[in-house]
Order: C-alpha cells, then sequence, then structure tokens
C-alpha cells in the first residue's frame, strides 16, 4: 500500500481539479452520496448530544463529529454482502455508513425496545449482524482478534471477503493488536487494519504515550505494508481504502492504514477536553471533511448550495423523525432482562 | 463399550464432530503438528489438515478472540487452551466478547464455541499451574461451564458442547487424561445441565465434579465399609446447573457434602452450599459441609500440595461431621 495512489476503476479520482465539471454523472452520484453520508453522520451526532443534554440518553455517548470522512470514505469502498466491519465504541458514524436505520439507532440510544440491540447495548453497542456490522465494541482493542476471527472464517470459507477492523490510537498498544496482526499474517486473512487515530485516547495526545508517532509503521514488525491516510478527506479515504480491501481481498492479506483525523468533541459527552488548545481545534475545523468535501463538488460544479441546503433540511426531518421514534418507542418488558443470555 | 482413556474420549468426541460439521475447527498452541501438549488431539492434524487443526503462537488472548470471531460469523471453533492457567491471559475475550456478544447485541449473535483444556492442580507444578479456576468462569452470565469426571461423560459432554450454540467452558484436567473408563460404542450426546448419580445412597449426598469425584466415589466405598451409605451426584455441567437432581438427593439423605477442589471463598462449592442450605433448609439434619481447596497458592512441595487438596480423608471427615458421627 505504500505509496499506492490507486484510483477508483470506474470513475476519475475528482479532487476539484474541474474534471467532469457540470457533468452529472456516476461521479456526481458517489460524491454527492459520500456527503450525504457525511452530513448524516454529523446531524445525527448533533442531534444525539443535544439528547443526551435533555438526559434522554446516559451514560458513555462517543460523538463521532469531525471524524465522519473516515467512516464514510471507508465503508464506502466496501461491499457489505460479503465485506465485514469490526469497530469500537465510538459506533455511530458506522452504523449510520453501514445504511442502519438512524431511528432504531436513535431507539437504542434512548434504550427502547425497538433499539438495533433491543435497548440493551446502548451508545457503545450498535450491531447488524444482517449487515455484517459486527459492533460497536466497548473494551479497547478487544475487537481486534474478533475481527481477525471473522476473517478467518471468509479466508477458511474462501468467500471473497474482506474485514474493516477499526481501532483509534489509543488501541494500538493493546497486546491484542500484535497478538491479531501477528496471526493475521501467518495465517494470510483477508483484512485491513485501520487505525483511526484521532490524536487522543482519552485525554491522552497519542505522542505522549507512543514510541513511534507514525503508526504506519506498526505492521512492519509482523510484515505487513501500512500507510498513512489524510482522514479529513473523503475521497482520499476512499480511495486508499478502496485499494487496501482489494489487495487483501485478491492476494489474501493483512493491510494496516492509519487514517488520521479529529475529534471536535471531548472523548465522551462527560469530557470538557481541557488537554488540546483552541487553536488545535480550530485548526482542524478549517479541514472539515464536510466542508471541505462540500467546497469540491460546488467548485466543480457537481452540486450546489442550495442542494445542500435540501440535504440539511432532509437530515433534519430523519433526525426529527429519529427522535419522535425514539421518545414513542415502549421501554422494554421486564422479562427481556433475561432474554438472549443463552441462544 | 469400550475401555478408553480420557484423552481418547476427547479426541473421539473431536473427531466425530469434525467429520460431521465442516465449521468445526481446532484452534491451539501445540494441536496440530506436535499432536497436542496432552494428545487429545493426537492425529487430527492429519486427518483433518492444517485449515482446521490450527496451531496457534503462544498468545492466549489473541486466538482466543479470534475463535470468537470465527464463532459469531458462522463456525464452530474449538479453542484448545494448554492449560486453564493460561487462559487468564484470555480473560477479557471470554467476559467481555464471548459471554456478552448476544446479549448486548439483543440477540442477534450466537457465539457456538468450546474453550476446553486442563484445569486444576497436576503434580509439581506450583503455584502459576496449579490452579482450578471453575469459581471464575461459573460467576460469568451468558457462559456454560463443564466439567467432566469419566471418559463416558467426557465424550458425550464434549460432544454437545460442539454442537452447542453457546460459549461452552470444558474443564478437564492433566491428571485425568489417562484415566479410563467404559465408552459405549455409537453416538453418544449427553445434554449440559444434566447432572448424574453416580452412587446412590440413602445417608448423606455427596456432590462433586471433574477429578475429584474419583476421591468422592473412593470415599464413599470406604464409608460404606463403615456402615454409611452416600449418594454421590456428579454435577457434570456447573452452567447450567442440575439443581433438582441437587434438591432431590439431598431430599432423599437430609445431609449433604460439596467437593470442589477449587479456592473456597466465592467459590462453585460455596455457592451450591447455600442454595441447597437455602432451597433445602427443612430438609436438613447438619449444616452442609465443603470441603474445598485450602485457602492458598499451590506449593511445590508434594506433601504440601497434596495437603492443600481435597482428599478422601478430608471427605470421610467432612461426612462424619454431617452425621455427627
Amino acid at each position: 500500500m505504500a505509496g499506492t495512489k490507486a484510483a477508483r476503476a470506474d470513475a476519475p479520482a475528482a479532487s476539484g481539479d474541474g474534471a467532469e465539471s457540470g457533468v452529472r454523472g456516476p461521479e456526481a452520484a458517489f460524491q454527492v452520496e459520500l456527503l450525504r453520508k457525511m452530513l448524516l453522520i454529523r446531524r445525527f451526532e448533533e442531534r444525539a448530544a443535544q439528547m443526551y443534554g435533555l438526559k434522554k440518553i446516559g451514560g458513555f455517548c462517543h460523538l463521532y463529529i469531525g471524524q465522519e470522512a473516515v467512516a464514510v470514505g471507508a465503508i464506502g469502498a466496501i461491499d457489505l454482502s460479503r465485506d465485514y466491519i469490526v469497530a469500537a465504541y465510538r459506533d455511530h458514524g458506522y452504523a449510520l455508513a453501514c445504511g442502519m436505520e438512524p431511528r432504531l439507532l436513535m431507539a437504542e440510544l434512548f434504550g427502547k425496545a425497538t433499539g438495533v440491540s433491543r435497548g440493551k447495548g446502548g451508545s457503545m453497542h450498535f450491531f447488524d449482524a444482517g449487515r455484517h456490522m459486527y459492533g460497536g465494541n466497548g473494551i479497547v482493542g478487544a475487537q481486534i482478534p474478533v475481527a481477525t476471527g471473522v476473517a478467518l472464517k471468509i479466508h477458511y470459507r474462501k468467500e471473497g471477503g474482506v474485514v474493516l477492523c477499526w481501532f483509534g490510537d489509543g488501541a494500538i498498544h493493546e497486546g491484542s493488536f500484535h497478538e491479531s496482526l501477528n496471526m493475521a499474517k501467518i495465517w494470510d486473512l483477508p483484512i485491513v487494519y485501520i487505525c483511526e487515530n484521532n490524536h487522543y485516547g482519552m485525554g491522552t495526545d497519542f505522542r505522549r504515550v507512543s514510541s513511534v508517532t507514525d503508526f504506519a509503521v506498526m505492521g512492519a514488525s509482523y510484515g505487513i505494508p501500512g500507510s498513512q491516510v489524510n482522514g479529513m478527506d473523503v475521497l482520499e479515504v476512499h480511495r486508499e481504502v478502496s485499494a487496501a480491501a482489494e489487495k487483501a481481498r485478491s492476494e489474501s492479506t493483512p493491510i494496516f492504514l492509519e487514517i488520521l483525523t479529529y475529534r471536535y468533541r471531548g472523548h465522551s459527552m462527560s469530557d470538557p477536553a481541557k488537554y488540546r488548545t483552541p487553536e488545535e481545534l480550530e485548526s482542524y475545523k478549517k479541514q472539515d471533511p464536510i466542508v471541505i468535501q462540500k467546497a469540491r463538488m460546488i467548485e466543480s460544479g457537481i452540486f450546489t448550495e442550495a442542494e445542500f441546503a435540501a440535504l440539511d433540511a432532509e437530515f433534519k426531518t430523519i433526525c426529527d423523525d429519529a427522535v419522535k421514534f425514539a421518545e414513542e418507542s415502549p421501554e422494554p418488558e421486564l422479562s427481556a432482562l433475561s432474554e438472549d443470555v443463552f441462544a | 463399550m469400550s475401555l478408553i482413556t480420557f484423552r481418547e474420549a476427547l479426541r473421539a468426541a473431536i473427531d466425530e464432530e469434525m467429520a460431521r460439521d465442516d465449521s468445526v475447527l481446532l484452534i491451539g498452541e501445540e494441536v496440530g503438528q506436535y499432536n497436542g501438549a496432552y494428545k487429545v488431539s493426537q492425529g487430527l492434524l492429519e486427518k483433518y489438515g492444517p485449515q482446521r487443526v490450527i496451531d496457534t503462537p503462544i498468545s492466549e488472548g489473541g486466538f482466543t478472540g479470534i475463535g470468537i470471531g470465527a464463532a459469531i460469523a458462522g463456525l464452530r471453533p474449538i479453542v484448545e487452551w494448554m492449560t486453564f492457567n493460561f487462559s487468564l491471559q484470555a480473560m477479557d475475550q471470554i467476559f467481555s466478547n464471548a459471554s456478552k456478544m448476544r446479549y448486548m447485541s439483543g440477540g442477534q449473535f450466537s457465539v457456538p464455541i468450546v474453550f476446553r483444556g486442563p484445569n486444576g492442580p497436576a503434580e509439581y507444578l506450583a503455584s502459576q499451574h496449579s490452579q482450578a479456576l471453575q469459581s471464575i468462569y461459573s460467576h460469568v452470565p451468558g457462559l456454560k461451564v463443564v466439567a467432566p469426571s469419566n471418559p463416558a461423560d467426557a465424550k458425550g459432554l464434549l460432544k454437545s458442547a460442539i454442537r452447542d450454540d453457546n460459549p461452552v467452558v470444558f474443564m478437564e484436567a492433566e491428571l485425568m487424561y489417562s484415566w479410563k473408563g467404559e465408552v459405549p460404542e455409537g453416538e453418544l450426546l449427553i445434554p449440559l445441565g444434566s447432572a448424574d448419580v453416580k452412587r446412590p445412597g440413602k445417608d448423606v449426598t455427596l456432590i462433586g465434579f471433574s477429578k475429584p469425584l474419583r476421591m468422592v466415589l473412593e470415599a464413599a466405598e470406604q464409608l460404606a465399609a463403615q456402615g454409611i451409605d452416600a449418594e454421590v451426584v456428579d454435577l457434570r455441567s456447573i452452567r447450567p446447573l442440575d439443581e433438582a437432581a441437587i434438591y432431590d438427593s439431598v431430599r432423599k439423605t437430609n445431609r449433604c457434602v460439596v467437593v470442589d477442589e477449587a479456592w473456597p471463598f466465592a467459590s462453585v462449592g460455596s455457592h451450591i452450599a447455600w442454595l441447597v442450605s437455602h432451597n433445602c433448609f427443612d430438609d436438613l439434619d447438619a449444616a452442609v459441609e465443603l470441603v474445598s481447596g485450602e485457602d492458598v497458592p499451590m506449593p511445590y512441595n508434594h506433601s504440601l500440595e497434596l495437603a492443600a487438596q481435597p482428599s478422601v480423608e478430608k471427605i470421610i471427615d467432612a461426612v462424619k461431621r454431617a452425621l455427627y458421627a
């Protein structure tokens, strides 16, 4: 992967250079879809924060605002009919990028019986087995072996799929990461390990606790190639994950990507994020993935401000509906307490 | 019937289930080329190949989690831990993932996986390699825990465990692998959660499981020679627990001694003693006795390590206390 900049096979890597200016072809539809998903995540998360403030949502609630391009670009690059994702607890963005229903997610946040996990998982435990969205896992790094096991199944069954295994910069020092990469390599498993580096493991700057700060090298001691990706650019994420997934799939091999991003909010809703400067936050907001993608699309003539406003209105309605659905949904029956302990 | 060893019975169970269902894999340290640290998996690599009998590096947390991932994606892995002492490296995977994946996903996932290996003290292995860890795994909702005491039960229970759609912690013991027993020919499936009365009796109920069951039976024989007729209930499964079988026996004998080689504090044995005390209160003629391992790490010295474990003598003493004899 290092150095490869493979474009999507079916479209030019439009990057605001005027290519296809004014043409509403497949490339435009593709980019609109990426923008739509990012904006949906942004608006959903803003609404979740609001509902948290109103105490409709409790516990830990880790928002994805600022990181949208990572989930959307990467998940847009795979085929969930045969591919899988396994992620950590900051999972709202992946769930929406996988096409999970906002109302079922909001109901889960509200702890309602209609939630995706029947109100028993909450913010950190979104799952959709049918969409191959395997969580939603709350223990830092513990999902990495699980994801590797899903890749073992794909390999054993010769299904031609690939797993995207997500974790943060905080998880990369867990033994589970290192054990998994080693086994994925010796067993030729088709998996893309994505270190989504948002710069802070809770309140700790990753540079304070890492022997190397270029995580792209972390796969090297396991013979796994790695590269860094700009996670604020959805097209770059899409392009790089497409290439990585294709290589993992076709060569049945693990790949490692570090996708650099930034979260605008604290680690969770209870974190005021005093460990970083306002200037740092502002510098990332200038690279906002939605703003730059929107500007790029407008510049290349495939999108307009009016269309963006219409999208925004659409997602406001969707979020209103999600909240209404969650509000009106029933609490789980007490009998649900002892259900689903065993199959 | 054929007279085979405990390890042969386990091997037959794995072999039969692997032949029956190609989603069954065996994963662990030394399970393949080495033919198993305790030779349980002897010959299976040759028969099923490296795609299904998978040698791992020494990465218990990693390969245990990999087994869990393969299970939720549709395979039926058997994860062999060389011993349960090393399973502690993998405990996060068992506690946080295997036991909770179904619940926290609202029932979307099954986790059909077996974690197996030798548990409890053997001989001369000292503290870190002589731990009976059933209390810890039995504590966790979402896990089944099985601990057979003879080859026939081992085979029938392991086959059921492999077919179960839930995570099953299957406990063996180093010293049991060479024990011989009669095993019925043909398909043998013993449901999880069914205890077995290994010796009927009327004077006192002895409850045990796994390796100590042999000394429980020996104690019962010696008691019989003294005119005390003990009933021996082999739990076989700790989770689910066959409470009915326990209470049926205690309500008949009115006295109960629980034998569990684990440490006594917050143990399977202490929990069962509480269950019996609570649920058979009106039937009991004496306090429930518990014979456990001593509350110390295991020493290397052989006399000391034997003193740290239940023994026939300790069981007989406990029975006599229960009988005020």
